[in-house]
């Protein structure tokens, strides 16, 4: 009987498991990849722009601009209103989110924001984003 | 080896129906589904017998070539249960035409039905199981109302990019009720104007209610054979020039730009393969889930230059009477919509080429394009057909 190579040691966990325990311990990481250097989000095990193996897990900067814009209308006996944005970071790669902070209506596509992870309690953390104000814009 | 050139035409549409379309209560998908499929058959005046290729896809059911080949008491030697969402039964054309052309099979039979206003197990329920079937760990903890948050994330960056209004894309919708009001099998056949569109219930802005299509029951089938076997058979063949689908991503947030869709691909490689150019098209079908849908198919298709879909549409262009037929039968938005649209578009072109629009028919129709759309913008499928004198 012969054994695959691939099943002789243990593989640990998934790039999607790390990613989500990093974010609920606070931190949002995205992934860089060492042979094209482009950035990659959502996190996978191969480059989808190169095919090489697993990008690393890098921290971005975490600013951004709005790249698309809705606000999901909800009755208010339900919560209301809610953004459903997509963010651009700097590092060039975007990602579903909302922007906190400021009525849904009042995100506009360009607008400056920094992320941040939310933990829910007892729940999986969420990159969420604010609208940076002022100089730091 | 046979080139796509060289099936240009090889095959065509022999028969079509639809059958359910609006509310059907107290049906299942399967028997909406088989009725289509039985019209079908029969339109082309063939027996149930002779359908030797099946093509299917169900937004369900993970299986469904099982059931339906069960239900109708076939034994096909030619299978192809590909689901890319709406544009799966466009997307199944150039398969099935190679299946046709290596004698693999000889006539195919492609059907799609739900019940879906009127079942139990709705739209509601089918997201709701998505989300343990085919998760989305990147975009559902965000609560997207999908599919028409994506599509209004899309529609935000065209007005943003390209100055696109409101107005434009109520032109759409105003444009498929006015088309609906010509065809008695739409489903909704109101008066419906710019401002009816504008003052509708906003869902995702910038997109109201109006701005989104119908959930209707429905069921549509085709059958497909070789153009020599077409010849031979009762209805006037509707040949397939040119056909070919295009996916590049499935999330919203993962397309590379929410202004230009994979149609572009599929458009470019349809009218490649059929020898034509936008300008050589008579009428129009888009898979119009939202009105926005028809800005970037016009565009990606080549029908105007990308960012002018808005001015295109303006003062009733694709309405009866318009510059460019488009949705003759009233589209996704104001005609039928039962989860997945596509088969509508492709029959809705087949009986504008045969002359059977009635009312709405678009006088001396000899070419058409039909277009399907899946997932949230992600799957692309175009179809461009013709008659025997296009050949
Ligand atoms: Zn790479």
């Amino acid at each position: 009987m012969t054994h695959s190579s691939t099943t002789s040691k243990p593989i640990g966990t998934g790039v999607l498991a790390r990613h989500q325990a990093e974010l609920d311990a606070g931190r949002f990481l995205i992934q860089r990849c060492g042979a094209c250097q482009r950035a990659v989000y959502f996190p996978r095990v191969l480059c989808p722009h190169c095919g090489a193996e697993e990008p690393a897990l890098v921290a971005p900067a975490g600013t951004g601009a709005v790249y698309a814009v809705t606000t999901v209308r909800r009755k208010p006996e339900a919560g209301g209103d809610y953004n459903v944005s997509i963010v651009e970071l700097d590092e060039g790669v975007r990602l579903m989110s909302r922007v906190e902070g400021m009525p849904p209506a009042d995100v506009r596509i360009g607008l400056r924001v920094r992320a941040r992870v939310v933990v829910p309690p007892g729940g999986s953390g969420i990159v969420v984003f604010d609208a940076i104000t002022g100089d730091a814009a | 080896m046979t080139t796509l050139k060289q099936l240009r035409g090889s095959a065509a549409i022999a028969g079509v129906a639809t059958y359910g379309c609006g509310e059907s209560p107290g049906h299942t998908d399967m028997e909406l589904l088989a009725e289509a499929a039985r019209r079908a058959v029969s339109d082309a005046g063939l027996a149930m017998k002779d359908i030797d290729g099946l093509c299917t896809a169900s937004a369900s059911a993970t299986m469904w070539a099982m059931p339906v080949v069960e239900y109708l008491g076939l034994r096909p030697s030619y299978i192809d249960s590909t689901m890319l969402g709406g544009s799966s039964f466009i997307a199944h054309l150039l398969p099935a035409m190679q299946a046709l052309a290596s004698g693999q099979c000889n006539a195919v039979l492609v059907c799609y039905g739900s019940a879906q206003r009127t079942a139990t197990f709705g739209r509601r329920e089918v997201v709701a199981s998505r989300r343990y079937l085919d998760p989305q760990p990147y975009e559902t903890p965000y609560e997207p109302m999908q599919p028409l948050s994506a599509y209004a994330l899309a529609a935000s960056r065209h007005m943003h990019e390209f100055g696109t209004t409101r107005c434009d894309l109520a032109e759409v919708a105003v444009a498929a009720r006015a088309w609906a009001r010509l065809n008695p099998e739409a489903f909704m056949r109101d008066p419906l104007s710019i401002d009816d569109v504008l003052g509708a219930r906003m869902v995702c802005d910038p997109l109201t209610v109006r701005d989104s299509c119908l959930v209707t029951d429905g069921a549509g089938a085709f059958v497909l054979v070789r153009a020599d076997r077409a010849r031979d058979l009762p209805r006037e063949p509707v040949h397939v020039l040119g056909t070919a689908t295009a996916v590049w991503n499935r999330q919203i947030s993962s397309m590379h730009d929410l202004t230009t869709t994979a149609a572009r691909d599929s458009g470019r490689a349809a009218f490649a393969m059929a020898g034509l150019a936008p300008s050589d098209i008579d009428v129009v079908e888009l898979y119009d889930a939202f009105t926005i849908n028809v800005l970037l198919f016009l565009e990606d298709l080549g029908f105007c230059a990308k960012g002018e879909g808005g001015a295109f549409v303006r003062g009733g262009a694709i309405a009866p009477g318009g510059r460019l037929p488009v949705n003759t039968n009233g589209g996704g938005l104001s005609c039928v919509h039962p989860g997945m649209y596509g088969i509508f578009a492709l029959i809705e072109a087949v009986r504008q080429l045969r002359g059977e629009g009635g009312d709405r028919q678009v006088a001396g129709a000899r070419t058409a394009l039909a277009h399907g759309n899946g997932g949230t913008l992600s799957s692309q499928a175009t179809a461009v057909l013709g008659l025997a004198q296009t050949l």
